[in-house]
């Protein structure tokens, strides 16, 4: 080992990579391709994981929406087409069935699915705005972010039935004046007054809320609206192990059961389910991760097959002088050595090209993705996957340089230095 | 300096073997300067190869400044080359990507001495062939008779015990001979054992002996006066 710490062996090892620049050159764009094809394809993959991932920071992952809709069969006397109308009482049933079920949010709400928007005014400006019907534990599922010295709704609004409310920053914006403080203020929500007890950062990515939505606690929605105890669709998150889409389909099999639908109709109940496309997505951006590491190391193995298949022809090449060489006094160990140094400097070379063009791109791509709308976020590659990179590639430049090396030294040198 | 006893060596051509050397002996002392000569197929190269270690003998014995020298790796005669033996070829044999003084120094680097020193050394030895004003010019600025002193400054670099030169001058027109001998006569003054294979008259003349190999023994030995080198270079 000393040898590698010697300023000589470089000196030597220096003096015959120089001495054939182009072809040095040729020889290293093959590895330094590889790297590079590697660093910024996993590099990229590694920017969208991150761009995804941050996309559903908001969600919990293992979480699923369900609603209700007509039936398509007939079943235990009724007949096909009945609309299904999911009831609070359905999620005691859910949870003590289901045990994979952390939590369960029923939801209602004035805006969507047919249902008009709900008329908000404070002093003399209204507008309309999308109100939704919540419990506190919805925020398990779907983080809200409150602002400062606000909150979200607790368990006292929801058995006070109080009139409280949180609001977007949107509405925020629109209803009250600049710099005003909205928590403790009162707004007018379909003729009712409420007050106000946070503003809520809206996050985009998370479904289709959006920046005006009014959050009111469930208990107080249903005096409001009169909905009784009607729910017009499930927030679910199961725990971190289990199986969402078996829970999905246990999900659906109760409420088939509670409301009396054909255990085969598919129709009856609607369902999303976030976990299953977020393991999609992960599944398709660790795809690409392992489509880049194969593509790399393949391109590498080949750069660095290059790489030895050159060598093998300077060292026939050079014979006469690794003859000469000997003659003065080299041992066939210094000869294998040197060799085996030049392959491994070579291909670190080219590796260190290749991970710093690599990293010059990803940079780049990570300049061109700041401002888009589009879930990327910050291309990089492990230091520790880098590091095992170049270690990859000193024990490949070893293993192939070993093949010259050996033929360099199986020439006796009398028959070396009689080579014209 | 050197002893050799009955060497025989032979090659395999194929089914039938090729009897090179047919039982050598004789002895050199120290500081003498012999020229071996012969026809091609005499078996002076070969005779030469052993005494460089390049190759070995298949029975004989070969002792060289009291240290026997048989059962030899590749590791162990390289060593053994590196510190007793210097090597002059006919074609010169420098490397090409190197400069006259890192030639110089190639020997040193394989006995392990630093750079600063082994350039030094390099320096002297190339200032004693005269070309130290062109250390840092490659082979291929060098002209044939330039080359040869570079290479005998490289044997001479490692001090060795015996400098073997194998047809020295084969290459090099008469004037240019005349500077290479005139340089290896000096260095045998100096007190060098020195060992010229050549199958010119003029060049073996210029020894102090020459042994005559023809079909692999030793037909004659014999003192000659020598003829010095110096009195055809001043001239021209």
């Amino acid at each position: 080992m000393k040898f590698l710490f010697d300023r000589n062996t470089w000196q030597e090892i220096y003096g015959s990579i120089r001495k054939n620049k182009v072809r040095t050159i040729i020889t290293v764009i093959g590895v330094t391709w590889g790297i590079f094809i590697y660093i910024a394809l996993s590099g990229a993959a590694k920017g969208m994981d991150n761009g995804f991932e941050e996309a559903f920071e908001t969600v919990a992952i293992n979480s699923m929406f369900a609603w209700a809709q007509n039936t398509s069969m007939p079943y235990a006397g009724f007949k096909t087409g009945r609309p299904i109308q999911l009831k609070l009482g359905d999620v005691q049933v859910l949870k003590n069935r289901i045990p994979e079920i952390e939590t369960i949010a029923p939801r209602n709400v004035r805006g969507f699915f047919g249902t008009p928007q709900a008329n908000i005014s404070r002093g003399g400006t209204t507008g309309n705005y999308t109100v939704y019907g919540d419990f506190p534990d919805f925020t398990k599922i779907s983080t809200k972010k409150i602002y400062d010295n606000g909150r979200f709704l607790n368990d006292e609004d929801i058995e006070q039935a109080r009139k409280v409310c949180v609001i977007g920053e949107r509405t925020q914006k629109e209803l009250f004046e600049k710099g005003e403080n909205p928590i403790g203020g009162y707004i007018r929500i379909d003729k009712v007054y409420f007050q106000v007890v946070g503003v809520h950062k809206f996050v985009p990515g998370g479904g289709f809320e959006g920046d005006g939505d009014i959050f009111i606690p469930f208990t107080t929605y249903r005096k409001l609206y009169n909905t009784g105890d009607d729910v017009m669709w499930f927030s679910i998150a199961a725990f971190n192990d289990a199986d969402v889409i078996q829970v999905e389909k246990d999900v659906k099999a109760v409420l088939k059961n509670i409301h009396k639908v054909h255990p085969d109709d598919e129709r009856a109940f609607g369902s999303f389910n976030l976990g299953e496309i977020f393991n999609r997505i992960i599944g398709f951006s660790k795809g690409i991760t392992f489509l880049s590491l194969i593509v790399g190391i393949a391109t590498i193995l080949a750069g660095v097959i290059g790489i030895g298949n050159i060598l093998l022809i300077s060292v026939k090449e050079r014979t006469k002088e690794l003859g000469v060489r000997r003659a003065l006094g080299a041992t066939p160990r210094e000869v294998r050595n040197q060799i085996i140094m030049e392959s491994v400097v070579l291909t670190l070379i080219a590796g260190i090209i290749g991970i710093i063009l690599g990293a010059l791109v990803l940079a780049g791509i990570d300049g061109a993705t700041q401002d888009i709308d589009f879930p990327y976020n910050n291309p990089t590659v492990p230091i520790p996957l880098v590091l095992a990179a170049l270690a990859i590639m000193v024990i490949l430049g070893t293993l192939i340089g070993l093949i010259p090396a050996q033929r360099a030294v199986s020439i006796k040198p009398i028959d070396a230095l009689r080579e014209e | 300096m050197i002893e050799i006893k009955d060497l025989h060596k032979s090659y395999k051509m194929g089914s039938n073997s090729l009897h090179v050397l047919k039982g050598i002996n004789f002895k050199a002392e120290d500081g003498e300067l012999v020229a071996i000569m012969g026809s091609s197929g005499s078996g002076k190269s070969t005779l030469l190869n052993i005494l460089g270690m390049l190759d070995e003998a298949d029975s004989g014995e070969y002792v060289l400044d009291g240290i026997p020298i048989k059962n030899l790796n590749e590791t162990k005669a390289a060593k053994y080359r590196n510190k007793f033996l210097g090597f002059v070829f006919q074609s010169f044999n420098l490397i090409n990507y190197k400069n006259a003084m890192e030639n110089v120094s190639l020997p040193l680097y394989y006995q392990g001495m630093g750079r600063k020193e082994r350039n030094e050394k390099a320096m002297k030895y190339l200032e004693q062939v005269g070309l130290k004003q062109w250390a840092t010019h490659l082979p291929n600025e060098l002209s044939g008779g330039q080359k040869q002193r570079v290479a005998i400054a490289r044997a001479m670099a490692a001090e060795p015990k015996l400098l073997l030169a194998d047809e020295p001058t084969g290459a090099l027109d008469s004037t240019t001979s005349y500077e290479v001998m005139d340089l290896i006569q000096k260095i045998n003054d100096a007190g060098n054992t020195i060992l010229v294979v050549t199958h010119e008259e003029d060049i073996a003349h210029m020894c102090k002996r020459i042994i005559h190999l023809k079909d692999g023994v030793i037909v004659e030995d014999k003192k000659v006066k020598q003829v010095r080198a110096a009195d055809y270079v001043q001239q021209g």
